[in-house]
């Protein structure tokens, strides 16, 4: 199971990477959020995948889960999530403002402006 | 178990949240905001005092003992930051209340300052890894809305730019989180410092320690710098001055906490690797405040040189070497506040960025020309003030260990350094006056007033250094001994 998991990561990596390397702002911004995914998933795996069952009292349970790695796992989706509505709010903000998505169309403007301004 | 150590976290926070409902209230958010950044020099102060009388001071969070709950550490590193912080933003506080237009006073700038400094004294006491990773992105959240705040092309242009590096490192901050995790079952620095001490450094770890040495570097500006020049410029004086005195910092603090506390063990690995990051970061930055003609660039390319020199004494790691880089990082926050703080004057009294078109700036408000001058004497290390004790130990402490490469580089950066200030200091106040801004600046003399206390500090550190040195030594002392931090953690 962990293996396949792994795997899973790996291409969620793999595929955010790539989603940022391209030049459309909305693409970046799913890339970030892609990799924030893979990140959590990895975290859940490193402290192993079900081993036992739920951490309560009185279950007479012999083996539990480690309920940290969920528990940092929730804050760091909360995180994310601020972030990832910031990125976007300001994404449009942008894309208002500077009337492109593109990346690269973006810096030579701000060459361009740099340029006239000298 | 001391409920003060939470206080420089818990004031700002409540102080942020407060001000949100007051948005429309100018006056008041100044005032609430001022005596709130007091408050907070006051308790940084009472803890400072505590911690040298009694030892380093924790707070188990909720009562659960480490390394179960989150705990607190207030050694006498982290409450040096945390006071020299408070000073730095006290002091850019009562400067925004004239640099800053009204329209970002609306627009919750206070809150966002002082969530911003919850999130820096957060990461300075902070004992546990995860909770660095939860302040760090409190503090850099607010650092995202405040140098956006105003909505100028420029801004978002840097903005996306640092928003996108900051997020790629928070996810490789959590990535390392879950190795380190996965390999020794806890998050708790202290814990984590034992049972990597009992196991031995594998190469798995010290594989995690250089990602983690990746997120903090690109926090810090150490090599991974090319984003800080251009996104510091872009907001005004007052935030630009938090940015460059604040947020490094916590990048580099985080350095020196965890490469002195927990993985120490492969020196030769790790911490070659961040000496020659550092010899890198000064040549560059150095190159880099040379070659600038833009005020805010020089002042940037300078943050990222002193984040080098800092690193330097991480990477040889003696005594005086540690000594000497704590007394630099407090050093440091003060006097590059001052720095942006003078160049918003000076940039306000020309009405240009570029040091080729002013000129003469000295006949008309000869005060600033001279407070930038010791300013940069003392970035630069000139004897009797701050600058010289840190910058003496750090090269020494090379010396010492016969790191003789290092010690050159920290002497090169120092020349580099006076020379990229000099040129601001010959182009900009020298000369013939050239065109001022159309309607008068009058802020001058209120702006200058509220930089003073900075300016009295790097005076006063220099000259008492002597009287400063216990703190520092004691500082230095848990760096050094990681078993003291250790003990404290968990001597209840």
């Amino acid at each position: 199971m962990e293996v396949i998991v792994a795997v899973i990561v790996g291409i969620l990596f793999a595929v955010g990477i790539y989603l940022i390397l391209t030049q459309d702002l909305l693409r970046i911004v799913l890339g970030t959020s892609l990799l924030t995914h893979a990140v959590h998933l990895l975290l859940m795996t490193m402290a192993m995948l079900k081993t036992g069952s739920a951490p309560l009292l009185g279950r007479g349970a012999e083996d539990i889960v480690d309920p940290l790695p969920q528990a940092l796992i929730l804050t760091s989706i909360v995180i994310n999530f601020g972030i990832t509505a910031f990125f976007l709010v300001l994404s449009y903000r942008a894309y208002q403002k500077l009337d492109t998505t593109d990346m690269e169309r973006m810096r030579s403007e701000s060459s361009r402006h740099r340029g006239r301004s000298q | 178990m001391n409920n003060w150590v939470v206080a420089p976290m818990l004031i700002p926070l409540f102080t942020a949240v407060i001000l949100i409902f007051l948005h429309n209230k100018l006056k008041l958010q100044r005032w609430i905001s001022l005596i709130s950044a007091l408050l907070n020099v006051c308790a940084a102060v009472f803890l400072l005092y505590q911690v040298q009388h009694n030892g380093i001071q924790t707070l188990n969070m909720s009562g659960w003992a480490p390394p179960y709950g989150i705990v607190l550490v207030a050694d006498m590193f982290a409450v040096l930051l945390v006071l020299a912080a408070s000073i730095v933003s006290s002091c850019c506080l009562l400067y925004s209340f004239r640099g800053i237009d009204e329209q970002r006073e609306r627009h919750y700038f206070y809150s966002l300052v002082h969530f911003m400094l919850a999130g820096v004294s957060g990461s300075f006491l902070t004992g546990d890894l995860f909770n660095l990773f939860v302040c760090f992105e409190l503090m850099l959240m607010s650092s995202y809305a405040l140098i956006v705040l105003g909505g100028t092309k420029r801004q978002f242009r840097e903005t996306l730019h640092y928003i996108l590096i900051n997020v790629l490192s928070s996810t490789l901050f959590v990535a390392s989180i879950a190795y380190l995790y996965g390999a020794t079952g806890t998050l708790n620095l202290a814990h984590l410092s034992m049972r990597i001490a009992e196991s031995g450094q594998s190469g798995p770890i010290t594989a995690v320690s250089a990602l983690l040495l990746v997120v903090f570097s690109v926090k810090a500006g150490l090599f991974l710098f090319f984003w800080l020049p251009g996104s510091y410029g872009a907001p005004p004086a007052a935030i630009s001055a938090l940015f460059g005195a604040l947020l490094t910092k916590v990048g580099m603090y985080a350095l020196i906490r965890t490469f002195t506390l927990i993985f120490y063990h492969q020196a030769e690995v790790t911490h070659m690797l961040i000496g020659t990051m550092a010899i890198a970061t000064i040549v560059l930055g150095g190159f880099g405040a040379v070659s600038q003609t833009n005020v805010n660039r020089i002042l940037g390319y300078n943050v990222i040189a002193s984040i080098g020199f800092i690193s330097l004494a991480l990477a040889v790691s003696n005594e005086d070497a540690l000594t000497g880089a704590v007394f630099y990082l407090v050093h440091d926050m003060i006097v590059k506040a001052l720095l942006f703080l003078l160049a918003g004057i000076l940039v306000a009294e020309t009405g240009t960025e570029r040091i080729n078109r002013m000129g003469g700036v000295l006949t008309h408000s000869p005060l600033l020309g001279w407070m930038f001058l010791i300013a940069s004497l003392a970035v630069v290390g000139i004897p009797p003030l701050s600058g010289f004790p840190g910058k003496l130990l750090i090269i020494q402490g090379s010396l010492e260990s016969g790191q003789y490469l290092i010690a050159a580089a920290g002497v090169l950066l120092t020349l580099m350094l006076l020379y990229s200030l000099i040129k601001i200091f010959i182009l900009a106040f020298w000369g013939k006056p050239r065109r001022l801004r159309e309607s008068k600046w009058k802020q001058t003399p209120k702006l200058l007033l509220s930089s003073a206390p900075l300016m009295l500090i790097i005076v006063l550190l220099g000259v008492f250094a002597e009287a400063f040195m216990p703190y520092v030594e004691t500082a230095s002392s848990v760096l050094i001994d990681p078993t003291i931090y250790i003990q404290a953690v968990f001597k209840e």
